[in-house]
């Protein structure tokens, strides 16, 4: 197998780990300051994702690092021609990382005030934005042999905003039942009726999401040619639908494992779809990057397969070992008699 | 200003301040490390107290670390688009390397060390906060690769309209990579220990927890004295490196506008760039820049005039920071050999006035590794990497002057704001001292 299918998939890997992974702490972020009501519950929620945000994190540096070494090419267009969008994804991250870190370092209301805003916004809006970014993707940008044409507006197209929205509500879902799993009490309780009210907000955005994906974009193609990737999205729909199923037999550990799997399924249907391309372009296929077209060097990609196929493994190992040492409840008590806490 | 300068400006103040909170987080996580391996081995509550103050302040410079990172690697898509298609084959590994190996070390292990005092057993939480020191230090070594292939490109060919990786130990094992990662990291441990050095001379002046910041100031001193040491004599080898490598650079450095054999240093000169010379020159010592640049006091010093004007750095910036950081280095030595004799004749409570110019030199070894990297970067000017590829040839093609324009306001605002936060936190916490019998109040 060429290096390029190699990277191509560990592409997608390190983006649907990526998504996994933020995922559930964005959502938590999201949705903090409407399943928190009190400052104690609100540092309970906070606390859920305080030792694992910042790992989770890194797989997006992961993800930005191997497009950067594996389609340099592709890295220098997507980053450059997404700008704008990129800055307001890094300005968010950056008030939602120093949030978690600064909110409870000074007693005061306002002070506190300020960073629960910043942790909605933190949150929320790169959720968004990374589903507007994977829309503009999917449906190709427009690139020509001038290079691109476009701005901030044009990348708020309708579809596009849909797959934001598809990345918020999975999200939202994803993190309310990382929530129901890691909280007691009415915390517990808020979180898993929240989870089990945004599935119907999630469940409408997806029927649309797969109603609008063959008009606005030519991700079907790859699976009319080769039948078999159908079985992805019907995975896909039956790991959706599973979610509700067990969230409503109030086991919200197997829910929680089908939201995981829809966000990979997602991610994996989304670069099935793409395939050969990483950005096609929505002018002419000539102008398209594919994984051929802008990719290192063979002499680069086998190397860089290497070390990712032993320190990825690692790493995986030792975050898996994390979350075992972590597990448990976080409590309400535990964390405002904790000096150590967020 | 065109795209290039705003480019550069941005570039400029997005990782400068990324490096405010990087070094202090390089030096004291040995330093907390240590704190607590003393806690786990001697099970001294002292020892407790003491990782659990400076690990908060450590705590806070590390989040800002992390998020003032991920612009940094955002940064060479979105402004140097040109420059990431041109050498990404052999750029970008050592950037993913970095972190799939490193960054994933430090920020599991630091999420796991803040939340697991009370799970796991005093020896294996001492291990996480060792976990995080080694996964810091090692990020530096992958990003001052990258950065040193920069300075001088070495293991690729030029191949299909870009520089193509053909060695790979060449890139891992490029002795100017590992001379900066040295110097770099002991820079950042020198920014630690006057960082412990000063807030204790704070405390030992007021003298509130006299016992606490005493072993404190101890550990910081003996830290800061090897390190200071360290950080001048892989300074000398870079240099050396860098007289062999980058002759411009090495040039503007010492502002030698004549090629000349057995080459004297002026400890005080004024360069004039536009006359091309240097408008004073006094207090020669007789064939020392030789001996700086290849220990060979006889040997010949290339001056800028022997490379076309194009070619060369700003002298004047490029100058006077390297003057200034050396200058600062051997201040440094000095204050730590003062402080560890101080700290062992017993001599420290009652000398407030050393007290009071270690409290205030606190910003001092920051100032020095910042103007480290103006030598660096400007130094290199014009290339983006050495002799390869242009600076104004780097930058993005679809991004416009406006977009750049106003991404660096923003990006002034948004760091002014936390930056201002930060030193407020700092201050504070500071301030206050550690708080009382920790093991207690739990």
């Amino acid at each position: 197998m060429a290096y390029q299918i190699i990277w191509f998939i560990l592409w997608g890997v390190l983006w649907a780990v990526y998504f996994m992974l933020d995922g559930f702490d964005l959502g938590v972020g999201t949705l903090m300051n409407f399943v928190g009501k009190t400052d104690g519950e609100k540092r309970q929620i906070i606390n859920t994702i305080g030792p694992v945000w910042d790992g989770n994190e890194v797989w997006l540096i992961t993800a930005g690092g191997a497009t950067f070494a594996a389609f340099p090419t592709t890295y220098a267009y997507m980053f450059s021609f997404l700008y704008s969008a990129l800055l307001i994804i890094l300005f968010s991250l950056i008030f939602r990382g120093v949030a978690f870190e600064f909110r409870g370092k000074v007693d005061n209301p306002n002070w506190k005030k300020f960073w629960d805003i910043s942790i909605f916004f933190g949150s929320a809006v790169p959720a968004l934005l990374f589903g507007v970014a994977f829309g503009n993707i999917f449906k190709g940008l427009n690139i020509d042999s001038q290079g691109y044409h476009g701005n901030l507006l044009s990348l708020l197209n309708p579809y596009s905003l849909l797959t934001g929205l598809l990345f918020v509500s999975l999200f939202i879902v994803h993190g309310a039942l990382y929530l129901s799993l890691k909280t007691d009490k009415d915390v517990k309780e808020r979180a898993a009726n929240f989870a089990k009210k945004a599935f119907y907000l999630l469940l409408i955005v997806a029927v649309l999401f797969l109603i609008f994906t063959p008009f606005s974009t030519k991700l079907f193609d790859n699976f009319i040619k080769f039948k078999p990737l159908f079985l992805l999205i019907f995975a896909l729909v039956a790991s959706l639908l599973l979610i509700q199923f067990f969230l409503i037999k109030k086991r919200e550990g197997m829910a929680f494992i089908f939201s995981s799997l829809t966000i990979i399924l997602t991610v994996f249907t989304g670069i099935a779809g793409l395939y050969p391309n990483l950005i096609p372009s929505s002018v002419d296929p000539d102008y398209s990057l594919t994984i051929f077209n802008s990719s290192s060097s063979e002499y680069t990609l086998k190397i860089m397969a290497i070390v990712a196929l032993i320190f990825v493994p690692i790493v995986i190992a030792y975050q898996i070992w994390v979350y075992r040492v972590l597990k448990g409840k976080v409590t309400e008590e535990e964390v405002v008699n904790d000096v150590h806490s967020y | 200003m065109d795209i290039v300068s705003l480019s550069r400006l941005q570039f400029a103040l997005t990782s400068m301040f990324h490096f405010i909170f990087v070094p202090l987080t390089l030096g004291l996580s040995i330093l907390v490390a240590i704190f607590e391996t003393a806690y786990a081995v001697k099970g001294e509550d002292r020892y407790l107290r003491m990782t659990k103050f400076w690990g908060k302040l450590f705590l806070i410079n590390f989040a800002l670390g992390v998020v003032t990172g991920i612009t940094m690697e955002f940064q060479f898509g979105m402004n140097w688009a040109e420059y990431s298609k041109y050498v990404g084959d052999i750029f970008g590994a050592p950037l993913a390397i970095e972190a799939t190996v490193a960054f994933f070390l430090e920020s599991t292990f630091i999420g796991l060390w803040i939340f697991t005092w009370k799970k796991v057993s005093k020896k294996l939480h001492a291990l996480f906060i060792w976990f995080v020191a080694l996964g810091t230090n090692l990020s530096a070594l992958w990003i001052l690769l990258a950065n040193a292939w920069m300075q001088k490109p070495v293991g690729y060919i030029l191949k299909n309209g870009r520089a193509e990786m053909v060695d790979f130990k060449a890139l891992v094992f490029n002795p100017y990579g590992w001379l900066k990662f040295l110097h770099t990291n002991s820079s950042g441990w020198v920014i630690a220990s006057f960082f412990v050095m000063g807030i204790s001379a704070y405390h030992i002046m007021k003298k509130s927890e006299l016992e606490f910041f005493k072993t404190s100031f101890k550990f910081a001193a003996i830290f800061g004295l090897i390190s200071s040491i360290f950080v001048v004599v892989i300074g000398d080898s870079n240099g050396r490196e860098v007289a062999k490598y980058q002759p411009t650079k090495f040039a503007a450095m010492e502002s030698i506008w004549e090629t000349q054999k057995g080459a004297p240093f002026d400890l005080i000169k004024i360069p004039s760039a536009n006359e091309e010379k240097n408008s004073v020159e006094a207090i020669k010592i007789p064939k020392m820049v030789s001996i700086l640049a290849t220990h060979d006091p006889n040997a010949e010093v290339k001056g800028l005039k022997d490379f076309p004007k194009e070619d060369r750095p700003p002298v004047l910036p490029t100058f006077i920071s390297f003057r200034l950081m050396v200058g600062l280095g051997f201040l440094f030595i000095l204050q730590s050999i003062i402080a560890v004799y101080l700290v062992f004749k017993n001599k420290l409570d009652n000398n407030n006035l050393f007290l009071r110019i270690m409290l205030y030199s606190i910003p001092l070894p920051y100032i020095a590794a910042q103007l480290g990297w103006i030598v660096a970067e400007v130094g290199r000017q014009p290339w983006i990497v050495y002799g390869l590829m242009r600076t104004k040839d780097a930058v993005s093609k679809s991004v416009s002057t406006e977009q750049v324009f106003i991404s660096l306001i923003l990006f002034t605002l948004l760091y002014g704001l936390l930056g201002i936060v930060d030193i407020y936190l700092l201050y504070k916490f500071g301030k206050e001292g550690p708080l009382p019998e920790i093991s207690k109040a739990q």
